[in-house]
């Protein structure tokens, strides 16, 4: 049974035939007998404490069923933090706010109507007497002596301080060094904005006693162990949590969110089905918000150009709560990635994670990871500047030198595979460096403000082993599973704990499946985000869907393959320690005639007639992968800008990507994860920021009409190239390329914009968005400086 | 308000609220969801449909206006059980991920492609001021309007 080669081929997916067509099921699309339709009432106020709130009048409006308060939900406690790390201050953080709001839009009521009209109307009915205090939202104030306190757990607003590598060693380092650069650097905070609003449909059987929830997830089974063990008190086993189509996720969509959790409560108290689904205002308001640091950092160089010290210190905004995993962000995910792709004498960072009076900040697309990155790849550039050397020069002197198995970073963690170097002289040659500074030079001369950026980044995927995660303070395993079912007919059907939210699992799963058992893609299917048919999983996101889910996948089809192997070999009359399984079939070592197709085996198996003694019939395997490391994906960008220096506005000329993600399962899909990656980083090196009014602390930003989400006319067509350099972390040498984009592509913006200004003396712009306006001061700064 | 229109072909009739948006009337009354609410301000365009032949947003008009108006939503392009070009481009092209922004982006490439057969890549892009996608960065979208140019003038 010969196939077509599966892996490492551009295969259309066959998701996209029921979106084309308008078939897709995402979650509001969902209607069922006797819905009901909520609204939540929100603090409009950053803080407040809540004096009383009246429903009267709301709950006599036509068409209501039910407003709920906090104060209803009696016997439901905490919306959990899923990573502790050591002293971390945990504030609760009720599903409905109770003595207080701390941030616009803290929801503290939900009202259920037979409309959404009349839940939209009657929420709007709800009187709350607001004893209105002052806040703070701004990172760099959070902590300062003084400032608004909206936690007692935290009076100074510190949620932990953290650090990570050698203070001494750094401090001396940076003393001794004959070059030190010293930078702020601004990581402005960002709202994920996946295109489908976040959305949840609850359904509580009387009868049965059980529960189905419809939500926008990106780990159906996490929200559901979260809500269940942590919230609500309820049974694990009689809730069943559907994440069905899900239009983006971005990291947004990974917590558990206020939301879902009342409407799961609060369709037991009415006995009906709730929908509620986010208008995109609350979306702003409420979806977890990402990066926000203020960082100052140090490097220090030898005259040649080596690093010999890094010292990072920054400031993480958490929002108003703990969001799920909001600790590990700037922690974990980012402090143990400043050691970059380069070898470097000495690092210390510390960490301090302040509460303020905004949305809660978790993780978006890369988390960690490029706000890591920007303060490396920009502080390269800084240092490049001050000894006048050629930033390209600067990072070949200092890439470490390629390593199959194992690099032991300054900052605890150890590298799997890497190879440098020839990824970024790809780069240069697609580039065609020489002579784009021939031509910035000749451009110079006309007053044109032409500008290279480069990023060399490194990142980190499929974060593990659970053991290693837990003593950093994970409160959750990060394997993943898997369960493959082979049919009497000899088609399969894969069950993953992974979800896809737009990455294209149901094609590229197949392929690897198909792939391993040598039969036709077509007989495969593939069924996720559904804990009533997964046996379990831990999600999406972090780039860990192949290389953790796929692995599960090949270790279900390596006991497929020892089981059919024991079936052939009894219907053969063979020692099933000769069997082989090579190209869907199973065939005796060295006797090439002897063999029985993927099929028959599986036919047998259901049918055991003839069948070897003591074997169980069926064939089905189920695995848990439990990975021994990360696997660290890298690569260099490179950005080419053009800024008018009458306006300072930016036009991107060129933007090149060159990824090594491993091996690569559907280079189409990874080119387009690398393509929709680099635009949301682009769109914060030069468009997108959350804003908060500093005295009133709204959200100044809370529409599509004032948060510049990049359009169609704003990007580029995007230049991509790999190199593969697989991992020997798992069998099938992916590492994973979900945000290699994102991670990679801020820092070579910037480092353009301030490339295209080096002439007027620029070496760095603090804040980001670089718009007009900012580029244009700087511009001004830098010419009155002269 | 009564309110009579033909969507894909169907005549649907019903007695609304004259604050209903088109929007709603399709996915909630028609039951037509393949038409989508992406954002409260018309910027996303993911509930983009032909009305009368024109590409419209059906969240930024009420159900009550559309009155005897002839509806395409995408679950009309498809023919006789043939995709359009455009769906078929969508595909080809790997034009999208998540598939949520993607039935306004077809709609709107129909008109597009009736204003400019043999549109460049600067105009794709300007034309798609009113749709707005999170997962493709737009590289592949462009790429899936071209290729349908190229398809529907070869037939």
């Amino acid at each position: 049974m010969a196939t077509a080669k599966l892996l490492g081929a551009s295969i259309k997916r066959r998701e996209d035939p029921r979106f084309i067509t308008g078939k897709g099921h995402f979650t509001d699309d969902l209607k069922l007998p006797g819905m009901t339709y909520a609204a939540f009432v929100r603090s409009p106020h950053a803080h407040a404490k809540i004096r009383k709130i009246d429903t009267s009048r709301a709950s006599k409006h036509p068409g209501v069923v039910a407003v709920f308060t906090g104060k209803d939900m009696t016997g439901v406690n905490s919306l959990p933090c899923g990573w502790l790390l050591p002293e971390l201050k945990v504030p609760p953080h009720m599903p409905l706010a109770t003595d207080a709001a701390r941030y616009v839009g803290d929801p503290v009521a939900i009202v259920i109507a037979e409309t959404q009209e009349a839940a939209l109307d009657a929420a709007e009915l709800v009187a709350v007497d607001w004893d209105v205090r002052p806040s703070v939202t701004r990172t760099d104030k959070a902590a300062a002596p003084g400032a608004p306190s909206m936690h007692e757990v935290a009076p100074d607003n510190v949620a932990f301080r953290w650090q990570i590598g050698d203070a001494a060693a750094t401090d001396a380092a940076i003393k001794s060094a004959p070059v030190t650069v010293k930078k702020r650097i601004v990581n402005q905070r960002l709202v994920a904005n996946a295109m489908e609003p976040r959305a949840c449909v609850a359904r509580y059987e009387e009868s049965t006693g059980e529960w189905t929830l419809w939500v926008t997830s990106q780990n159906p089974h996490v929200h559901r162990l979260l809500m269940t063990a942590f919230v609500l008190g309820i049974p694990e086993h009689k809730v069943r949590v559907i994440a069905p189509d899900v239009g983006g996720g971005f990291g947004s969509k990974i917590f558990l969110y206020n939301e879902e959790t009342v409407c799961s409560w609060a369709t037991k108290q009415i006995n009906r089905p709730i929908r509620w689904t986010a208008e995109r205002r609350e979306s702003f308001q409420t979806d977890a918000h990402g990066r926000d640091h203020v960082t100052d950092a140090e490097l220090a160089l030898s005259k040649d150009g080596k690093i010999l010290g890094f010292r990072i210190k920054t400031t993480a905004n958490l929002g108003a709560y703990l969001s799920t995993f909001a600790p590990a962000v700037p922690t974990y995910l980012y402090g143990t990635l400043l050691n970059g792709v380069y070898e470097m004498g000495a690092i210390h960072c510390e960490v301090t994670g302040v509460f303020t009076n905004t949305t809660p900040v978790d993780a978006y697309r890369g988390a960690g990871r490029p706000e890591a990155a920007y303060v490396i790849e920009r502080m390269m550039d800084a240092g490049a500047a001050a000894l006048k050397m050629d930033p390209a020069e600067l990072r070949k002197k200092n890439f470490i030198p390629k390593f199959d198995s194992g690099y032991q970073t300054k900052v605890a963690l150890s590298y799997d595979s890497g190879n440098y170097a020839p990824t970024f002289d790809k780069l240069l040659t697609m580039l065609d460096y020489k002579k784009f500074r021939s031509d910035q030079q000749a451009g110079r001369g006309k007053g044109k403000l032409l500008g290279v950026g480069f990023s060399t980044y490194i990142e980190a995927c499929s974060i593990a082993p659970s053991k290693v995660v837990g003593s950093l303070g994970a409160q959750a395993g990060l394997w993943e599973s898997g369960t493959i079912r082979v049919h009497p007919t000899g088609k399969v059907t894969v069950f993953t704990g992974s979800h896809s939210h737009g990455q294209g699992h149901e094609t590229t799963m197949a392929q690897l499946v198909g792939d391993h058992l040598g039969i036709p893609m077509d007989d495969v299917d593939i069924v996720h985000g559904d804990t009533g048919i997964v046996p379990f999983g831990m999600g999406t996101y972090g780039s860990r869907s192949a290389s953790v889910g796929g692995t599960a996948l090949v270790m279900c089809m390596d006991k497929i393959k020892e089981k059919g192997k024991i079936i052939a070999a009894h219907l053969l009359e063979a020692n099933p320690k000769d069997m082989d399984y090579v190209g869907g079939e199973f065939v005796v070592k060295g006797s090439p005639d002897k063999k029985i197709p993927f099929g028959q085996v599986a036919l047998t198996a259901y049918v055991p007639h003839n069948y070897p003694e003591g074997a169980e019939p069926g064939l089905e395997a189920t695995s848990f992968y439990d990975p021994s490391n990360f696997c660290f994906p890298f690569g260099a960008h490179a950005c080419v800008v053009e800024v008018d220096p009458d306006t300072g506005h930016v036009t991107i000329l060129r933007y090149l990507a060159v990824d090594d993600v491993g091996n690569v399962i559907n280079p189409m899909i990874v080119d387009g994860m690398v393509h929709g990656g680099v635009a949301q980083g682009v769109a914060q090196a030069l468009w997108e920021g959350a804003v908060y009014d500093e005295e009133s602390g709204q959200l100044v930003t809370g529409s599509l009409m004032d948060y510049a989400l990049p359009k169609a006319e704003m990007l580029p067509m995007y230049e991509t190239a790999r190199t593969e350099t697989p991992t020997p972390v798992n069998p099938l040498g992916v590492k994973g390329a979900g945000e290699t984009g994102t991670i990679a592509s801020t820092p070579a913006v910037v480092n353009a914009v301030v490339d295209a200004l080096s002439g007027l003396g620029v070496d760095h712009i603090e804040v980001m968005p670089l718009t007009p306006e900012r580029v244009w001061k700087t511009i001004q700064a830098a010419k009155s400086k002269k | 308000m009564k309110t009579s229109v033909t969507i894909n072909g169907v005549a649907h009739s019903h007695d609304v609220e004259p604050r209903l948006l088109l929007v709603h009337f399709i996915r909630e009354l028609a039951g037509l969801t393949g038409t989508h609410v992406g954002c409260d301000t018309s910027q996303c365009g993911a509930c983009v449909i032909r009305l009368n032949g024109q590409a419209v947003k059906s969240c930024t008009m009420l159900a009550v206006q559309a009155d005897g108006a002839q509806i395409t939503t995408i679950e009309g392009m498809a023919k006789d059980g043939k995709l359009h070009p455009i769906q078929d481009a969508f595909w080809e092209k790997h034009g999208l991920q998540c598939g949520f922004c993607t039935p306004g982006m077809i709609m709107s490439a129909a008109q597009i492609l009736e204003r400019y057969p043999k549109p460049t890549e600067d105009q794709i892009r300007q034309q798609l001021e009113g749709n707005l996608c999170r997962c493709t960065g737009y590289h592949n979208i462009v790429k899936a309007i071209q290729y349908a140019a190229e398809k529907m003038a070869g037939t």
